[in-house]
């Protein structure tokens, strides 16, 4: 079967817009922060090596976490001008958990479930005009949510 | 991939609404093992995004970090009637969307 060039770009084409939204989605994907794996890696990854510590960075969440699976987390930046808000589980395999952005009027909030594999460090580090400012809350872990 | 949103129907403007949605997914480590031995492959919801009447106001990259069945919870601004679009996409290229609708008086 002869291949028609003109419909051949076409189809690309069609299935280009098609796929786009997704493929939006997928492009700001950290791949370095989220293969990081120790804390201080995947701060590198995120353009935040040396981050100031910040009181106007509030985490809310257990100090015990009796499950290791949900732990539940909220994060407040008071920092002016938060864009971004990411979270690091110091000791889990892969210590970067997510990175939020906040466009458009959103509040510099987010509440989040994480998973934490054994006890430790939460380091929430929020990023504001260029700067990275951190905040760290020790959670304990009674029953690890790794699986396996 | 079913979600559930937790939106308030009516807002007045300018206040701040507090989005919620849960998402049914199993954000699978990599760790876990089948019956048989074999590891259960990851596969977790990589990309969150949320457009309000078509403007972007929050997204979320995650890992498998995040817990089973991701919850997120964040705030933003009502400024017009209209429609929250979420959508995703996990380590297996699938998508996922929903949407919900806000009256602002």
């Amino acid at each position: 079967m002869r291949i028609n060039p003109i419909r051949r770009s076409l189809v690309a084409v069609l299935a280009a817009a098609c796929l786009k939204p997704f493929a939006a989605l997928a492009a700001t994907w950290n791949k370095d922060g989220f293969g990081a794996k120790t804390a201080a890696d995947a701060l590198k990854a995120l353009g935040a090596g040396n981050p100031l510590p910040s009181k106007d960075l509030l985490i809310e969440a257990p100090q015990i976490a009796e499950n290791g699976a949900v732990v539940p987390i909220e994060i407040t930046s008071n920092v002016p001008g938060t864009t971004s808000i990411a979270v690091l589980i110091d000791k889990n395999p892969f210590p970067l958990v997510a990175k939020f952005d906040f466009t458009a009027g959103a509040l510099p909030f987010v509440k989040l479930n994480a998973k934490m594999g054994e006890t430790s460090d939460v380091r929430v580090i929020a990023e504001a005009g260029g700067k990275h400012y951190v905040a760290t809350q020790e959670i304990k872990v009674t029953v690890g949510g790794c699986g396996g | 991939m079913a979600a559930r949103i937790q939106l308030p129907g009516r807002a007045r403007r300018g206040e701040v609404i507090r989005v919620g949605i849960l998402i049914q997914h199993p954000m699978e480590t990599g760790y876990r093992l089948e019956v048989d031995g074999r590891k259960v492959p990851k596969n977790v919801i990589r990309s969150f995004a949320c457009r309000y009447n078509g403007v972007e106001v929050f997204r979320a990259e995650m890992s498998p970090g995040i817990a089973a069945n991701p919850f997120l919870q964040f705030h933003t601004v009502a400024l017009d009637s209209g429609e929250l679009e979420f959508s995703w996409v996990d380590d297996a290229g699938q998508p996922g969307s929903a949407r919900e609708a806000i009256e602002v008086i």
